[in-house]
């Protein structure tokens, strides 16, 4: 129940936001900043995800397939494959990797 | 059969299909992290913005807490923010068509509606994508949900290994030109050096602190990072943008969140902001 509140709010949070810009005037959110902060967050977050994915367990880190599941994504985004393709090759390299015997 | 016949309808119809369908890919993933059905349904059903939605489900799977979760989404979520006020400028919703407008507003019905320059087309295109991705997320999510939990063991597939990928591909659209990479490889190395000291899921606040006051402190392009995950204008775009057709820039009230065309210059290829030295050409 604790995480449905905390999803619903989530929820409720990103419609906020995605509503803030149709009811505030344009000129108060004209701030070139904002935009740049709204811009450079998605890209700190998205590389911290990344990598927290990558590498955490928990509090610790781990040097295991998902590295090669990593490698794999990004040889599969330099060749411009749809995002399905980057996201079974990730998965794919990772299974076959442990098989092979690597945790 | 004449809304067929709109070039933004068919980009909105084609967008619709590709997003939809990493929908799967987010369901799948979803249950794996420890969430149940419905709940997966309800990130996509209410909060339906991608890169929120996989933030939620990335630190609860990485053992973060609600709140943590929570946070991350909602920051990811503020450049819809951006983009709500780019299409209320270009596209004038009134009435409940606001609110309706602002639950589709996302990346990819964005860069739908501003790569056109006839308002007519602008308005089709918007609601073509958003209500389109909205339905083909929606559906797809559920069957990668049906289909994740069936599958047992998630790491023995190698789903953990596509929660990486996923997220790598919706970094890697961003990833234009030097800056954005080097924003990126500092916040790799915050969230490694957060990893042991701070709770599960802190790790991912505290590159999102570091990249905001990147962006507060820095002067880059002020629509940078502001991709969409799947560009419906990406061919056509390397060949300088011919789809505006003579001349028909629109250099006013809204930019494509690629960056193309939301420069005053409306080349789209850099280098014409004095103010910007951080030479976004180079992204071409």
């Amino acid at each position: 129940m604790n995480l449905w509140f905390w999803l619903l709010l989530a929820c409720a949070t990103a419609y906020a936001w995605k509503l803030v810009g149709y009811l505030v005037p344009a000129r108060l959110m004209e701030n070139p900043r904002m935009s740049r902060v709204a811009g450079t967050m998605t890209i700190g977050l998205l590389a911290s995800l990344t990598i927290v994915n990558t590498l955490a367990n928990g509090q610790v880190l781990a040097a295991d397939a998902r590295l090669g599941a990593l490698a794999a994504a990004a040889i599969a985004l330099a060749l411009r494959a749809p995002f399905l393709v980057v996201v079974l090759a990730g998965a794919v390299t990772a299974a076959l990797l442990r098989i092979l015997g690597w945790n | 059969m004449t809304l067929l016949a709109s070039p933004a309808v068919r980009m909105g119809i084609s967008i619709s299909i590709a997003t939809g369908l990493y929908g799967v890919s987010f369901g799948a993933l979803s249950v794996t992290s420890g969430l149940n059905f419905w709940q997966t349904m309800a990130l996509s059903l209410l909060l339906f913005s991608g890169g929120s939605q996989f933030a939620f489900i990335g630190v609860v799977a990485g053992g973060g807490s609600g709140i943590a979760a929570m946070s991350a989404a909602t920051l990811l979520g503020m450049r819809n923010g951006i983009y709500g006020m780019q299409l209320n400028a270009l596209l004038r919703p009134t009435g409940w068509r606001k609110y309706a407008a602002a639950q589709v507003t996302i990346d990819e019905s964005t860069a739908t509606s501003t790569g056109q320059t006839d308002p007519a087309e602008q308005r089709r295109g918007f609601w073509a994508a958003g209500i389109g991705i909205y339905v083909l997320w929606n559906l797809f999510t559920a069957v990668g949900a049906l289909a994740g939990s069936a599958l047992g063991d998630p790491k023995q597939w190698g789903l953990d290994g596509a929660a990486v990928a996923a997220f790598l591909g919706l970094l890697w659209p961003r990833l234009k030109g030097r800056e954005p990479v080097a924003i990126a490889v500092v916040c790799a190395l915050a969230t490694v050096v957060a990893v042991p000291v701070v709770p599960a899921g802190v790790p991912i606040l505290v590159a999102a602190v570091v990249a905001a006051v990147i962006g507060w402190f820095s002067h880059g392009r002020s629509d940078e990072g502001l991709e969409p995950d799947v560009d419906p204008y990406r061919e056509r775009h390397r060949h300088g943008g011919h789809h505006r057709g003579s001349g028909g820039q629109h250099s006013g009230h809204a930019g494509h969140p690629s960056g193309h065309g939301a420069h005053p210059s409306g080349s789209g290829q850099g280098g014409a902001d004095p103010a910007n030295g951080t030479g976004t050409g180079a992204a071409e």
